[in-house]
């Protein structure tokens, strides 16, 4: 028989901020045992009460080993289940018994290895019992500074600073990879799930979770494909979302489609479907990482602003000639700046630039440009009707700029609601640059194309 | 309205697994989309009474359940002017395989586009516009939206059309009919939507479009491999 999940009446808040674990299948013998893992990390070093669980008893690291979940005399919220898939099942039962408030099934050998029904019991078991759980076949959770599932030493891991980018992926490898590359691009996490299988909490429900998680501002999926009418369903939730949802997809490529009649199942293919539905619905479709890396950190800043027609400063010629190459291959505008404004704008500009600086449209400085000189035409860019989006190509070489600009241009660009967007070549000498504009939350690329990526982020999140 | 076209499509299944043109069409009709005035002549004298009421210039297809692709093998005649070509056409078409009849339409003038639906495995009815004609799968100049569809919906398809210069009106050209257009969209994406469980795909390709009219001119409706 067929029993349908009631996902909706699930409370997922106990999977993601734990006071307590309980971590099923720990080895009294092998300490590399994932469940081991799990257990060590949390134990040193997450705020939860960590309770580990194997029928054999026995202590470990000096600590009690629980026969059974429901030996355990205090309540339990979360249990991370690292068994044999065919012991899964009673384990499921015995936290359900337990009043455990939900559970991460890290085993594999499910719907991945042709155990379909297995997979099928458990979700029958859970959703009888409104118990929601994540996975099978995943690594679970990484809430910063509450839990951390993933069977990874700490060590081994580069963790991200928390902020408020969400990340749910059906990989847990290209989970932890994004994790890496966060770190390394300073984008802060709010929460990190690997969902495996998705046999009972999907996209969807953690979608309808995260629009309400009031850490969460922008959500980010890594997704390989969707159940019969989960897209549907998802796209819903997105268009109920106030918040960025940005989505990367894999297998676009599908191999193998069935050999098809009529021109439509042949053009509309399942990936063309995805992306064109997607822009209906404006889920923001990230083609590959670095589309993804960006238009989190973009997002993250300016959730709630479009953009179409770009303004660009520039202290080089060929940077404003990249800058508007990379806008117009995306669909974006670089509008003429009109006569009056260029006018007031150029005598407002150093004398020394005054006769050889461009005002049209990308705004070239020139190398000769002071400090002044920016600031001046960030303000009439941000004050300009013609342009909704200020991209500013900062190039720190300049002798007339000092580390200073980067902070006094994006405090500018606060007065206003119109987002701006910066270029800073990433090396240590320009730190205090970059960071001028990363701690005044202005997104700041180390690339032309990567700058102009953060901007085509803003674009896309508007709905067609 | 539904039972109606459920029926046609039950009879359909029984028999082939996709829905001859006649019966397509009668679908659309049915639902209350343009379709050409047409016959469909199992004779020769039916083909010629049906000349003499519409008059000429007219458009020939053959009627074959084992034809899919009618212009591949030669099933489609267009600017027949008089009866000599009209018997004459009559004649070669009696040739094809699983011959049944030819259906006779008038001929319309027109921009041809292609309209189309597929029940989507991961998001259920989904609908498609684009530049159409037998080069569609060339220009693959398409736009897909979940459907039903509103007017903006319409509008944003048509937006996202490389081509859509050709619709507005290219070098003097008139604007084709967009109210039509949405129309169509719109009552089609509704049909396909009720019919998400009786049906695989639909090609309207061509659809016709002039400033007066938007025209489905061939219909091809493919019914899922469970009901064959």
């Amino acid at each position: 028989m067929t029993v349908f999940p009631k996902e909706d009446s699930m409370n997922l808040q106990p999977l993601f901020a734990p006071k307590s674990l309980a971590v099923c299948g720990v080895s009294l013998t092998n300490d590399n045992h994932p469940a081991n893992v799990i257990y060590n990390k949390n134990l040193l070093r997450f705020p939860v009460n960590v309770y580990p669980v194997n029928p054999r008893g026995g202590t470990i690291r000096g600590e009690k080993v629980y026969t059974a979940i429901d030996q355990i005399d205090s309540d339990v919220d979360l249990a991370v289940i690292v068994v044999r898939a065919e012991h899964v099942p009673e384990i499921i039962k015995q936290c359900i018994r337990k009043k455990v408030r939900g559970a991460v099934v890290i085993s594999g050998g499910f719907a991945e290895a042709g155990r379909q029904d297995l997979q099928a019991q458990l979700v029958e078991i859970a959703s009888r019992a409104d118990f929601p759980f994540i996975g099978p076949n995943c690594l679970g959770i990484y809430a910063p500074s509450q839990v951390d599932t993933f069977f990874l030493p700490s060590e081994r891991m580069v963790y991200p600073g928390k902020g408020k980018v969400a990340i749910i992926s059906q990989s847990g490898g290209i989970l932890v990879d994004l994790l890496v590359k966060f770190a390394g691009e300073g984008i802060g996490l709010s929460l990190a799930v690997s969902i495996g299988n998705k046999a009972l909490v999907k996209e969807e429900q953690l979608l309808q979770f995260l629009a309400k998680d009031p850490t969460t501002s922008v959500i980010a999926f890594y997704i390989e494909g969707f159940g019969k009418n989960e897209g549907r369903k998802f796209v819903h939730a997105a268009r109920k979302c106030k918040k960025p949802v940005i989505v990367m997809k894999a297998g676009k490529t599908t191999g193998g489609q069935r050999a098809v009649s009529s021109h439509t199942a042949s053009l509309a293919g399942d990936y063309k479907v995805l992306s064109d539905i997607f822009a209906q619905y404006g889920i923001v479709e990230a083609r590959n990482e670095q589309e993804l890396l960006s238009f989190c950190e973009s997002l993250s800043s300016y959730p709630n602003s479009s953009a179409k027609k770009i303004g660009i400063i520039t202290g080089s010629g060929g940077h404003g000639a990249m800058a508007v190459d990379a806008c117009l291959g995306h669909g974006l505008e670089v509008p003429l700046l009109p006569d009056a404004e260029q006018k007031s704008l150029r005598d407002s500009l150093s004398p020394s630039i005054r006769p050889i600086a461009a005002t049209d449209n990308p705004i070239d400085l020139t190398g000769s440009a002071v400090e002044d000189d920016f600031a001046i035409a960030t303000s009439a860019l941000l004050d300009s009707s013609e342009v909704d989006c200020v991209l500013v190509l900062l190039l720190p070489y300049l002798p007339g700029i000092s580390s200073d600009l980067s902070a006094r241009i994006s405090q500018l660009a606060q007065k206003t609601k119109k987002p701006l967007i910066a270029y800073v070549p990433h090396v240590e000498r320009y730190r205090m640059l970059i960071e001028g504009f990363e701690f005044n939350k202005v997104p700041v690329s180390p690339s032309i194309e990567g700058a102009v990526l953060m901007v085509e982020a803003l674009r896309r999140r508007s709905s067609c | 309205m539904l039972s109606k076209i459920r029926e046609i499509l039950s009879a359909a299944a029984i028999h082939y697994g996709w829905v001859m043109e006649p019966d397509a069409k009668n679908i659309l009709q049915l639902a209350g989309i343009d379709v050409p005035v047409s016959c469909w002549a199992k004779t020769p004298e039916e083909a010629l009474a049906f000349a003499a009421k519409q008059g000429y210039p007219l458009a020939m297809k053959v009627v074959s359940p084992q034809i899919l692709h009618k212009s591949d093998v030669g099933g489609v005649i267009v600017g027949i002017n008089t009866n000599e070509s009209l018997l004459a056409g009559f004649e070669k078409m009696t040739r094809l395989q699983g011959f049944a009849g030819v259906l006779i339409e008038e001929m319309l003038q027109g921009i041809e586009l292609i309209v189309g639906a597929k029940i989507d495995f991961q998001f259920g009815p989904v609908v498609m516009l684009g530049i159409g004609g037998v080069s569609v799968e060339i220009y693959q100049d398409t736009v897909i939206r979940m459907a039903p569809v509103a007017r903006n919906d319409v509008e944003s398809m048509v937006a996202h059309l490389k081509a859509r210069t050709l619709l507005e009106g290219f070098r003097g050209a008139k604007p084709i009919n967009l109210a039509a257009l949405t129309n169509l969209m719109i009552i089609f994406s509704q049909l396909v939507t009720d019919l998400s469980d009786d049906i695989e795909s639909i090609d309207l390709n061509p659809v016709l479009c002039n400033e007066e009219r938007c025209v489905a001119a061939d219909a091809r409706i493919i019914l899922p491999s469970s009901r064959t």
